[in-house]
């Protein structure tokens, strides 16, 4: 049988986009019944990317029955990729969990909601009674909505007064968010989408678009198909859609993208491609910054990376003599080592060169989760609601009268704990209760040996919600089930700060309730109150979760204030701020030379890039007293693992188009799983031959932590580097118990020192045929 | 001028850092970034030996080689002696009194940069007054991290 045509074909027919235009509307659609059954559509957006693609579902019967492109939101103006087209077939999947399940003599198994939450909050309170509030870990996703992580960031920081909230997030959006901290002195993305079309020139810096972000990528595509097309850069070990489109394809060796980035600065303040009129109003550390890359020629850097000096000019001259330059990063750069000293070269490249804030000059610092960016702003990853800053009393203080508690019930004496520390603690045994939402750690975290053995510790109560039995809720204590997109209501923002609501289009299965639920009635149960004994939690449904939200968020960057459900059914995607000034949200930020960085305002006071120490707030008001943009330098040095005699290759993990993270919804799309079944290696032809390996042959790779086995592919990476899929787990193999599928069983546990990312592209690997 | 005991005492101090940090590292395989960070921060602080070396000489100090390192079998026995006590609670009290003993080193290194600077101006020594501006702001790196770390880590060794 042959393959959908948008599974051969993702980005589907071209419509040409000159430079300044609108982008003409493409609606795609799919639907499994005739347009004329469909009962009702549904207002929803992705959530099994971060590009927050609008979009309908079609429900008939009950049930969804398919889904077509909003035409008049700003984000897809109708399109949708592969994912959005199939994968909310899931939903209907008859391996759903439709009830409660708890842990007896062994084996999980069914109960109500009565015994399985009174498990959870008996647990709760005899851990908080016997050891405190820092036993509790609350390890939370990138795919529930704004008002849920709100809800678990209130109940998780001052219900119980844990510093210990983080998401997954941390694999994917950690370093984006630092980055900005680092450069702005608060999270918050600069750019638009629609700066797509306005540049003449995209870089693109491990960034592989075309597969994390398909529809952003169809804009790319059709402004190369217009008559004045942008030139493009792409940073990538390996030849990925993006790359064989790009004009220039730099392909440094994995963990030295610092030290290229260090070499395109060191050029353009070297050939006086820096708009000094700019850099002189509106940001502090020029010096620093000429000193610190003043090395860093592209000889020197040709040597680390691998990459040929002159490659490296001819980049940096583009992006030097660029006059709508855009820059998009992910995570070839992100995981790996280097990470935020690389990504804020990215941001120094656009203050440098004065390119913010105005159509077709930003900076996009992606994620690659739907709604990674709401757990920025809600505080339920590390940091607190709002984008306030943990150092600032202040802000403290303001957050502890928004929610009537004591600013000492909130922790604040040091940055919030972030994922890797949290299950750190876990396997020390100072973490003993640890709540997950909606993510499949013992699949997705590095170095899977040592995260199953974390989470089979029976001193460990682990309580797990989501929408199938992962392998991660296969060693719960307590399984809820949990509702997903199209059975409950919420916001979410996407990668550009657009704003989206999705509402219930049909019930749960089973017993199945939204998360926002579970955790209300957590709450409930452990009484929560304020500090007039009245309920911590005063919001009982979205909408009231979403009113809530607003109010903590006003007068911050993000600004929810002008927001209101009535407005995003109205009106589709909007960008925050929206405010009463700013009543139809914000394009782009920083456009007046204007930052969030003053002192007493600014989200984050920095840290040092090499080491992640802490910036205190004395030093911070002295080097930056008037708020304006940082220029921040940070040299290269080798990564913590490098390849040798034994292990010859650089291991890198990474995604298809066709997938998303542990594949517990893409896999159960038929489309999607037929289009990428199984893993596979890929190695360099020069690889190959040295391994004895040809094209489909089953080969392992082995790590000092683990082995993966599966059928290689031949070419489109380079030499020293072998690439393996990390989507792939073990709940749909006939469990021989071998764990020799998840790439994560060969990954190193580390992190960047800023970000606290851990380095999935990092460590050293040899490639064998398999016996 | 006993600028050379001044430049002999920094290079010894420097040395006893990197050596120490390479043993926290060792000793804390399962503190992840304590055992990936400290051997940058330790071949940072063998760097600063090496950038004393050519002046001590000029002052008739032997500031002898950077190294001095401690890996080998004995690194090998802590290694695999953190491994095994990586998840007993009681490595959260070790890695404190650790980092308490780097701080205490580093401190040390500091104020010695501090009083060779002086030294390098009064002397108008510009070469050895580079160095010290050049390598200082590495060893206050070191101590702000050694700070943020011992932040980190103290609320939950002690309370749970």
């Amino acid at each position: 049988v042959a393959a959908p045509e948008r599974i051969e074909n993702p980005w589907g027919e071209r419509t040409p986009l000159a430079a300044g235009a609108d982008w003409p509307e493409r609606v795609d659609a799919h639907l499994t019944v005739g347009e004329g059954e469909v009962e009702r559509w549904v207002r929803a957006a992705s959530i099994l990317h971060s590009d927050g693609d609008a979009y309908d579902l079609a429900v008939a019967d009950g049930r969804i029955v398919g889904v077509r492109g909003r035409a008049d939101d700003r984000v897809n103006r109708g399109r949708l990729g592969p994912k959005d087209l199939y994968g909310w077939q899931a939903n209907h999947s008859p391996d759903r969990l439709t009830r409660p399940l708890v842990r007896a003599g062994g084996a999980l198994e069914p109960a109500d909601w009565d015994t399985a939450m009174g498990l959870v909050a008996g647990r709760s309170k005899e851990l908080l009674a016997e050891a405190g509030a820092s036993t509790f870990g609350f390890y939370t996703t990138g795919q529930l909505f704004l008002e849920e992580y709100y809800a678990q960031a209130l109940i998780a920081r001052a219900g119980i007064g844990t510093n210990h909230v983080d998401g997954n997030t941390r694999l994917c959006t950690a370093t984006a968010a630092e980055a900005l901290k680092e450069s702005f002195a608060c999270d918050g993305q600069p750019g638009s989408y629609d700066d797509v079309n306005h540049a003449d020139t995209i870089a693109l810096y491990g960034h592989n678009m075309a597969a994390t972000q398909p529809v952003l990528w169809m804009r790319v595509l059709d402004r190369r198909a217009g008559p004045d097309p942008p030139l493009l850069i792409a940073v990538d070990p390996r030849a990925t859609p993006v790359a064989r489109e790009a004009d220039i394809h730099l392909a440094p060796k994995p963990g030295t993208n610092l030290a290229l980035l260090n070499a395109i600065v060191h050029e353009l303040i070297e050939r006086g491609w820096v708009d000094r009129s700019y850099v002189d109003a509106h940001t502090v550390g020029f010096e620093e910054l000429q000193q610190a890359t003043a090395g860093c020629t592209p000889e020197w850097a040709a040597d680390i990376c691998g990459v040929p000096a002159a490659d490296i000019r001819r980049a940096s001259e583009a992006i030097g003599s660029a006059e709508r330059l855009l820059s998009t990063v992910l995570q070839g750069v992100y995981q790996s080592h280097g990470a935020t000293g690389a990504a804020v070269q990215v941001n120094n490249v656009h203050l440098l060169r004065g390119m913010l804030g105005r159509p077709g000059c930003g900076v996009l610092q992606m994620n690659g989760q739907p709604t990674a960016e709401n757990t920025r702003e809600c505080g339920a990853n590390g940091d607190l609601p709002g984008f306030r800053n943990w150092q600032n009393d202040t802000h403290v203080e303001e957050l502890a009268r928004i929610w009537n508690v004591d600013p000492l019930q909130i922790p604040h004496w040091v940055e919030p704990t972030h994922a890797m520390e949290i299950f750190r603690y876990c396997e020390q045994g100072s973490i003993r209760f640890l709540w997950i939402t909606c993510t499949n750690p013992a699949v997705s975290l590095p170095e899977l040996a040592r995260i199953r053995s974390i989470l089979e510790q029976e001193r460990l109560f682990v309580v797990v919600q989501d929408i199938f039995m992962t392998e991660t809720a296969e060693l719960a204590d307590v399984v809820l089930p949990a509702a997903t997109l199209g059975e409950k209501t919420g916001t979410f923002t996407n990668a550009d700060r657009t704003v989206h609501l999705a509402e219930a289009a049909v019930e749960p299965p089973g017993e199945a309730r939204p998360d926002l639920e579970s955790l209300l009635d957590y709450a409930r149960r452990m009484g929560f109150t304020d500090r007039d004994g009245a309920p911590l939690v005063k919001f009982g449904d979205p909408e009231s979760a979403f009113e809530a939200w607003k109010e903590c968020s006003r007068g911050r960057p993000c600004d929810y204030s002008g927001l209101t459900y009535g407005k995003l059914r109205e009106s589709g995607g909007i960008q925050w701020p929206c405010t009463e000034e700013a009543p139809e949200g914000t394009p782009r930020l920083y456009g007046d030379g204007r930052f969030f960085a003053d002192p007493e305002y600014c989200e984050s006071y920095g840290k040092d890039l090499l080491t992640g120490a802490s910036i205190e707030e004395t030093e911070y008001r002295a080097t930056n007293p008037g708020g304006r943009a940082i220029l921040k330098a940070c040299e290269y040095t080798p990564p913590p693992e490098e390849p040798d005699g034994d292990y010859p290759l650089a291991l890198i993990t990474g995604r298809t188009i066709y997938h998303f993270h542990t594949r517990t919804k893409t896999a159960r799309a038929p489309e999607l799983n037929a289009a990428a079944p199984e893993p596979w290696v890929e190695l360099a032809p020069a690889d190959a031959r040295a391994a004895g390996v040809e094209e489909g042959d089953l080969v392992e790779v082995v790590t000092p932590r683990g082995r993966v086995r599966a059928p290689a592919r031949i070419g489109g990476i380079r030499e020293g580097v072998v690439f393996v899929p990390f989507h792939y787990g073990y709940w749909d193999v006939d469990g021989d118990g071998a764990h020799d599928r998840a790439a994560n069983e060969l990954t190193i546990t580390a992190w960047d020192p800023a970000s606290k990312q851990p380095l999935f592209k990092a460590g050293k690997a040899r490639v064998e045929r398999a016996s | 001028v006993k600028l050379g005991i001044a430049i002999g005492e920094v290079a010894d101090a420097e040395r006893r850092l990197a050596t120490e940090l390479e043993r926290v590292g060792e000793r804390h395989e399962a503190d992840h970034d304590v055992h990936h960070l400290s051997s940058t921060l330790a071949s940072i602080s063998r760097a600063h030996v090496e950038a004393l070396a050519p002046i001590g000489e000029r002052y008739g100090s032997e500031v002898g080689d950077a190294d001095g390192g401690t890996s080998g079998v004995l690194g090998t026995v802590r290694e695999k002696a953190s491994e095994l006590t990586g998840r007993r609670p009681e490595a959260g009290l070790l890695l404190l009194r650790d980092l308490r003993e780097l701080f205490l080193l580093a401190s040390e290194v500091s104020i010695g940069w501090t009083a060779l600077g002086q030294g390098a101006q009064a002397a108008r020594d510009r070469e050895l007054l580079d160095v010290v501006s050049r390598c200082h702001p590495d060893t206050l790196r070191q101590l702000k991290w050694v700070t943020t770390r011992i932040k980190q880590a103290a609320p939950q060794v002690l309370v749970s």
